[in-house]
């Protein structure tokens, strides 16, 4: 095996070592705490009150962080691939801000309560809506204009939030309360239908994404120069525009908005392993779900026994960590 | 084959802004071609318009026979490389870089190279002599390293054309050397046909077997150097007084330029 596959290998295996070792101590630290030796001999009872927080409360959460932070950590670095821009990510271009716009909509019409495909399909059409916008805006002269659409990705997300504080204005208290929570982002879904959703989509994603591994590696040379390559790189941007938008929105809908782990676990991945994305998209995965099970622990247990909004955790501890990574980046700069 | 590369009456541009005029000229298998003009005249709308980045309006560029405009990506980049006028950069090792010339001829589902895709890019690092420093990063490397970087990964395409816009412009004459002597040896020994916009007439001149001169994006005329590159030629095209002499040694056209000073100067001694 070539060098560079066996480095590939190592660090795709130590990332799920690390990913496993994370979710065995989330599974038993919280509110009442489980001594992993205990486990196998509680889930065999299948009776009781620690059988029952495990199998309701602690592993569809652990399954939704990692589903989630999966698809956040996915969604970044296939838009930061095609854009060719370190910054770009679900929150910077506006596509979670449509999304939420989307989700309370559907919350203040009482839409809901209809069908419980209602909250992640909006999530969904805001993303998509969102990313389609940003998109035809940005063309300029046949060209994509990076700049603009970052810049007009911003406003959207302004947009969004003005439009959103409107909603929860004119709304009743209680659909005022359901929509701040859920701004906060919290990995607390007790609809396990839609974690399966959340889990289904974020591996359908990773397939996809997956399978444009090498055109994505092309598209970082340019458009016309993957075009040059013998990729449709046009079909293939449309393609991941819309699997990112589904797993963006479906996150969105599903666990608020949890910001930053789209834009740092990417870039620590390039850091660490290169810019490959036959790796750097399994990395991706891979340390978005670590990410947010190791943030949902400490969501659950810093201030026991009440509970941090995890977009909280995301938000403060991956904003330091990716200024510490920048500043030493500069002395530095050759790192993978 | 005759006629290896025929450009019939093309017309390509900008919505709005420039466009060409009805181009054509043919090219024989195995020749050296250069697209010389000044700027504006249209060379590197030309030559998107070969490479397919530009929709032709009218006309066809015909490969072999088989009209180019019906090829799948792939299928071009099977048939023809390019080289950009501004070589790629980037946090990417130059045998990542050079590997991707192999990306046309991935099977579905294919996520890794096979040896032989690694066996054809050694070949032709070994050949642009880059395989020195596969495993820098491009950002490391200098301008004339990553021109020959992207001529290494245009190879591993094995095209039988290759289009090359201005590979010369931003190098030091020790590198314009090397490139253009590359390229000169690719295009002997391998049969490569060579396509390249070039701006500098004495270099297109000495390299070039043929030329197609450009003025106002129509082609102003082609054939060999000594055809083209003739003084009233050039200053019709260029609107400058230039001298053409022939170079002692290789019996190619020389261009001097003429400055305000020489021209007085001599005007007035035969005055």
């Amino acid at each position: 095996m070539r060098k560079k596959y066996l480095g590939w290998l190592l660090f795709g295996l130590g990332l799920l070592a690390a990913l496993v070792c994370a979710m065995l101590y989330s599974v038993s630290t919280g509110e009442v705490s489980i001594a992993l030796s205990d486990i196998p001999r509680i889930l065999s009872s299948k009776e009781g009150m620690e059988y029952f927080v495990l199998t309701q409360i602690r592993m569809p959460r652990i399954v939704l962080a990692i589903a989630v932070g999966g698809s956040l950590g996915l969604t970044g670095s296939i838009l930061q691939g095609i854009y060719r821009n370190p910054l770009v990510e679900p929150y910077t271009l506006g596509i979670s801000g449509g999304a939420s716009l989307g989700v309370a909509i559907v919350i203040v019409l009482g839409l809901h309560a209809v069908s419980m495909i209602m909250l992640p399909l909006a999530g969904f059409i805001g993303a998509l809506a969102t990313i389609f916008l940003v998109y035809t805006l940005s063309i300029r002269k046949g060209s994509l204009d990076i700049n603009r659409m970052l810049l007009i990705g911003v406003m959207i997300s302004f947009v969004a939030s003005s439009a959103m504080m409107f909603l929860m204005s004119i709304s009743t208290a209680e659909d005022l309360h359901s929509i701040v929570f859920w701004i906060m982002g919290s990995l607390d879904e007790p609809n396990t239908q839609l974690i399966y959703l959340m889990l289904g989509v974020s591996l359908f994603g990773l397939v996809v994404a997956y399978s444009f591994a090498r055109p994505l590696n092309a598209l970082q040379l340019g458009q016309s120069k993957a075009e040059h390559l013998g990729i449709n790189a046009s079909t293939a941007i449309r393609i991941l525009f819309v699997v990112s938008s589904l797993m963006a929105g479906i996150c969105v809908a599903v666990a608020g908005v949890i910001g930053f782990v789209g834009l740092i676990i990417p870039h620590l991945v390039r850091i660490i392993i290169g810019s490959d994305f036959r790796i750097s998209l399994i990395g991706s995965f891979l340390g978005g779900g670590l990410f947010l099970v190791v943030s949902d622990v400490v969501a659950r247990t810093i201030i026991a026994p009440n509970e941090l909004p995890i977009g909280v955790i995301t938000g403060i501890v991956g904003g330091l960590i990716f200024m510490v990574v920048l500043s030493n980046m500069k002395r530095k700069p050759k790192l993978s | 084959m005759t006629e290896y590369l025929k450009i019939d009456g093309i017309s390509c541009g900008y919505s709005g802004n420039f466009s060409l005029g009805d181009i054509s000229f043919s090219l024989k298998k195995g020749v050296f071609a250069g697209i010389i003009g000044p700027n504006g005249s249209g060379k590197t709308t030309l030559f998107r318009g070969i490479s397919g980045e530009l929709p032709l309006k009218r006309g066809r560029v015909l490969l072999n026979g088989d009209d180019i405009g019906h090829y799948s990506n792939r299928q071009r980049a099977q048939s023809m490389a390019i080289v950009g006028q501004f070589p790629e950069t980037g946090n990417i090792t130059v045998e990542d870089y050079v590997l991707m010339g192999r990306l046309p001829y991935r099977k579905a589902l294919q996520f890794f190279e096979t040896d032989e895709d690694y066996a054809i890019a050694e070949k032709y690092m070994r050949l642009t002599n880059t395989y020195r420093f596969k495993d820098k990063l491009l950002s490391q490397l200098s301008g004339g390293e990553q021109q020959l970087a992207a001529i290494a990964q245009a190879l591993t395409q094995e095209p039988k054309l290759l289009l090359l816009d201005e590979p010369t412009s931003h190098l030091d004459i020790t590198h314009q050397v090397q490139v253009l002597n590359l390229l000169q040896r690719l295009n002997e020994e391998l049969g490569l046909t060579v396509l390249m916009i070039i701006h500098d007439l004495n270099l297109a001149s000495e390299y070039c077997d043929y030329l197609v001169m450009m003025r106002q994006g129509e082609v102003y005329c082609k054939g060999t150097p000594t055809e083209v590159l003739t003084y009233q030629n050039i200053e019709d095209v260029y609107s400058t007084v230039v001298i053409t002499l022939t170079n002692p040694n290789s019996l190619k056209p020389a261009i001097f330029l003429v400055s305000e000073r020489m021209m007085s100067t001599v005007e007035k001694n035969n005055g």
